[in-house]
Parts: C-alpha cells; sequence; structure tokens
C-alpha cells in the first residue's frame, strides 16, 4: 500500500476573488500524528482543509503528498461542518461510498448496518436522513466516510453545534478510528477537544499559520503571545 | 338543450358499455402518448442532468433554447415534422407520414423542452445542495448525474405528468402529422376534433370523458406512486 504521509506542503495559498482565504502555509505532517487545526472563526480553517483536501484550488506553493496528489484523493474523506445529507434513507447515505464503487448491494448494506452500529444509528436505519437531528446527522457523515476505510480523514468543527454527550460520542467514534489506521486531521474552536485528540497542533490567525507545533509543548508553552491569548480564551485579532 | 341531454346520456351510455371503437381510439391514445412519454423522458432527463452538473460553454444557450421551445406551438411542430416526413422531404424515403410513429415523434418533440426544464430546475437545486459532498468524494460525471435523477424523483415524476398532460390533450400537431386516419391514426382528441364538426356530440362527449378519466387516473397513479415513496416502501 502506497503511503499519503509525509504531506510536505510549502507555499500554499487559496485566492477567492484576489483575495488571499488561506496561506501562504508551510506544514509538514507526519504518519500516525492527529493534526487539530485551530484558530477563530474566519481564520481560515475550512479553506484549510478544503485546500489540503484537493477540493479548494491550489493558487500557488504546493502540497506533496508521498504518493502524489491522485493516488492521496482516493484515500481521503471530508466531513463537512454542516453535513450534506443526500435524500435517501440513513443506510443508503451510508453505503453510498461504497455504491459508488460497485459494491454489491448486500454487502454495501451489510457494511452500512455494521457501521450504523458503531456510530448508533441503527435503529433509524430507514429513517429518511433529511429528518436527523444535528448529532446524528455527524454521526452519519462519520459512518459515510470511515466506511471505505480510507487512510485519511478531513473534519471541520465536527462538533461545533453539538451538546457534551454527543461530542463524547463522537470523539469515541474517530479514536476508534484512528486505533483502526486511519489519520485525522480536524478543526475545532473546542480546546478541551483540541487538547483531547491533538498530537499536532496548527494555530491559524488570518489566513496564516501562527504556529504548527506538537501538542504537548503547544498546550504547555504556547511560542506567541496570540496563541497564549487564544488557549486563555481571550479574544484574539 | 335537449340535444345536449341526448348526447350526454348516450355518451355514458357508450362509455359504460365499453363501446369498440372508443376503445381502440382509447387504446391508441394511450399508447401513443405513453410512448412519447417515455421517449421523451430518456431524452429530456439526462439532459436536464448534464445541464445541472456540467458547466459546458453552450450551457446557457441550450438552456435558453429549451425555455425558448417551451413555447413552440404544436401545430407549427406538427408542420415542421410533416415536412421532414412527407415523400419529398429528408424522411420520405422511411414512409412514416400518417403512422402512429410520426405523432409519436412530433408529441417527443413538443414535450422534451417541457420535461427537461421543468427536471433541470429541481436538478440544479439538488445539485447546489450535493456539489461539495459529490466532489470531496471523487465522483465521475456519470454518478453524478445518476445520483441526481434518482434522488430527484419524486420531482421527476412531476415533470414527467406535465409532459404526459401536454402530450395526451395535444390535437394540433396529431392531427397534421397522423391525419386522423380511422383505425390507424385516430386518437381521443382527434376524434373528439372531428366528432364534433360533424354534430356527433353524443360520441364526441363521450371521447371527453374519457380523455378526461385517462389524465386524473394517470395523475392519481403517480401521486400513489410517489406517496408510498414517501413512506418509504421505494
Ligand atoms: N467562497 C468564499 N468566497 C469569499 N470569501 C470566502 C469564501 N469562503 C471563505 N471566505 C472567507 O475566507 C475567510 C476564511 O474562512 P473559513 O476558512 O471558512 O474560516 P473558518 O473555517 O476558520 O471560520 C473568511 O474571512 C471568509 O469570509
Ligand atoms: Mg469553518
Amino acid at each position: 500500500m502506497s503511503n499519503l504521509f509525509p504531506l510536505r506542503v510549502r507555499g500554499a495559498k487559496t485566492l477567492r476573488r484576489g483575495l488571499s482565504l488561506v496561506g501562504p502555509v508551510d506544514l509538514d505532517l507526519d504518519e500516525n500524528s492527529t493534526c487539530v487545526v485551530i484558530g477563530p472563526n474566519g481564520s481560515g480553517k475550512t479553506s484549510l482543509l478544503t485546500l489540503l483536501h484537493g477540493t479548494a484550488r491550489l493558487s500557488s506553493g504546493s502540497i506533496d503528498w508521498a504518493c502524489g496528489t491522485q493516488e492521496a484523493r482516493h484515500h481521503q474523506a471530508f466531513v463537512f461542518q454542516q453535513p450534506v445529507m443526500l435524500r435517501r434513507t440513513v443506510e443508503d447515505n451510508i453505503a453510498y461510498p461504497l455504491t459508488l464503487r460497485g459494491t454489491p448491494k448486500a454487502k454495501a448494506r451489510r457494511q452500512a448496518g455494521i457501521w450504523a452500529r458503531r456510530v448508533g444509528l441503527d435503529a433509524m436505519l430507514s429513517r429518511q436522513a433529511t429528518v436527523l437531528s444535528g448529532g446524528e446527522r455527524q454521526k452519519l457523515a462519520l459512518a459515510r466516510a470511515l466506511i471505505a476505510s480510507p487512510r485519511l480523514v478531513f473534519l471541520d468543527e465536527p462538533c461545533a453545534s453539538l451538546d457534551g454527550r454527543a461530542t463524547r460520542e463522537i470523539e469515541k467514534i474517530l479514536t476508534d478510528a484512528r486505533a483502526a489506521g486511519t489519520q485525522l486531521i480536524l478543526s475545532t474552536h473546542d480546546m478541551g477537544q483540541a487538547r483531547r485528540l491533538a498530537d499536532q497542533v496548527v494555530f491559524l490567525l488570518n489566513g496564516k499559520v501562527h504556529e504548527c507545533s506538537p501538542a504537548k509543548s503547544f498546550f504547555t508553552a504556547p511560542a506567541t503571545p496570540e496563541a497564549r491569548a487564544f488557549l486563555n480564551g481571550d479574544i484574539v485579532e | 338543450m335537449a340535444d345536449l341531454w341526448a348526447g350526454l346520456s348516450q355518451a355514458f351510455w357508450l362509455v359504460l358499455t365499453f363501446d369498440a371503437e372508443l376503445m381502440e381510439i382509447s387504446a391508441r391514445s394511450l399508447q401513443v402518448t405513453l410512448g412519447a412519454l417515455i421517449i421523451a423522458c430518456m431524452i429530456a432527463m439526462p439532459l436536464a442532468a448534464l445541464l445541472a452538473v456540467r458547466r459546458f460553454r453552450l450551457r446557457r444557450a441550450v438552456i435558453a433554447v429549451l425555455n425558448a421551445l417551451m413555447g413552440l406551438p404544436p401545430v407549427v411542430v406538427g408542420l415542421i415534422v410533416y415536412v421532414m416526413l412527407s415523400r419529398s422531404g429528408p424522411f420520405g424515403v422511411l414512409g412514416l407520414l400518417f403512422t402512429p410513429t410520426a405523432m409519436v415523434i412530433a408529441q417527443v418533440i413538443i414535450i422534451v423542452p417541457l420535461i427537461a426544464s421543468i427536471a433541470h430546475q429541481s436538478l440544479r437545486d439538488l445539485w447546489q445542495e450535493y456539489h461539495d459532498l459529490l466532489i470531496s468524494m471523487n465522483v465521475t460525471q456519470w454518478q453524478k448525474m445518476r445520483t441526481l435523477l434518482w434522488d430527484a424523483r419524486r420531482a421527476l415524476l412531476t415533470a414527467a405528468l406535465a409532459g404526459f398532460g401536454r402530450a395526451i390533450g395535444e390535437v394540433g400537431a396529431i392531427m397534421i402529422v397522423g391525419g386522423n386516419i380511422d383505425q390507424a391514426t385516430r386518437v381521443l382528441t382527434t376524434a373528439i376534433a372531428l366528432e364534433t364538426g360533424r354534430g356527433d356530440f353524443a360520441l364526441a362527449l363521450a371521447l371527453g370523458f374519457v380523455l378526461i378519466g385517462l389524465a386524473v387516473t394517470v395523475n392519481l397513479a403517480m401521486h400513489w406512486l410517489s406517496r408510498t415513496e414517501r413512506e418509504g416502501r421505494w
């Protein structure tokens, strides 16, 4: 199996109508380390994730996956902050990535059942996905992202609008996935979540990587005053 | 007034006794219209899906043309198809003029723009919703179209119904290319026109009842289908 990591990002930048949404970004990510992107609202967390994922256009700079961009794309999944619900049943939503790959229907359903149980949606397999609550939608999106066993999953503020219990459930699913060999890159503005999950922290400010360091050193001794202020819950600009 | 009552009662009698001629004409109507509807859907639905997911250079132009064609007078469509199929026309050798096939062709031309336009609107909205997810999943053009068409199937049913309604009630084009030939190309609408002209109000009214009945039945059947779907049975 080809490897996605190490990932090398050099001077990557994405523009929208001449304005820089995020970047230039320099970043090195290694295997088996969960990367958590933090930063205030509008600092470019979503833009950075989509840029790395390859759905936002790279205007300049480079993003090099160990196995090449094309190959890397096939081993990634993305969970949006507001997950898209296909107008299908929960079961068909979860099974969708397998359907795309031409997996036989019976097998896809079986797999969807297994994943629904893992994320706690097995009671609502035949329900229309569009009626699910916010937490259930996140869980569905997670199951749908994980079912095709990607090597890497991006998660954009996966628990932004969820209560503590749903957050805990989702973090459990994430740590399980990580144990099963799926690497995670997620953004969050919940510092508790960042502390619980991060091996590596990327602190964004105004579209720039302000600080990128191992979680331990970031949380115990942030290098910059802005990072310190952000960790203290102060407003940073 | 007496004429009308006599005609009405006679009409009911014709319908209730399954009058042979009435049945034959009705069956042909349904056959031609359903045939045209199936062919039109096979053209219009993929076209609508393609217009929704793909940004090609002539996209706007195609949409504008479709919208314009929706307002095309059926009589003119009939005329054009007639010229194409007539002995001296480019497709004259096929010998299709005054056959049910010619009528199907005319109806297809009339309802494709209608079905495609309505379908395109709902598919475009759905595409807005699905865009990020499908792009992220790296799906092929073909898979995008299939996903949209399947998930919008209820809205597409409505588009198809609109096409059916337009086709089954159409008379001008059908009359020109079919010729309203007894036992060959006579359908409900052309028969009504003929019988009314001849003064046989009973038959004309009976034909009218059947026409309305067919339109209503097909609509109800499709709505019933979409309701069972909402309850998750298919
Ligand atoms: N499609 C877009 N067009 C123009 N500006 C955008 C677009 N998407 C995001 N932005 C801007 O880019 C900046 C970063 O946004 P985003 O990456 O969503 O931040 P975050 O996820 O950290 O809240 C914001 O100022 C936002 O307004
Ligand atoms: Mg965001």
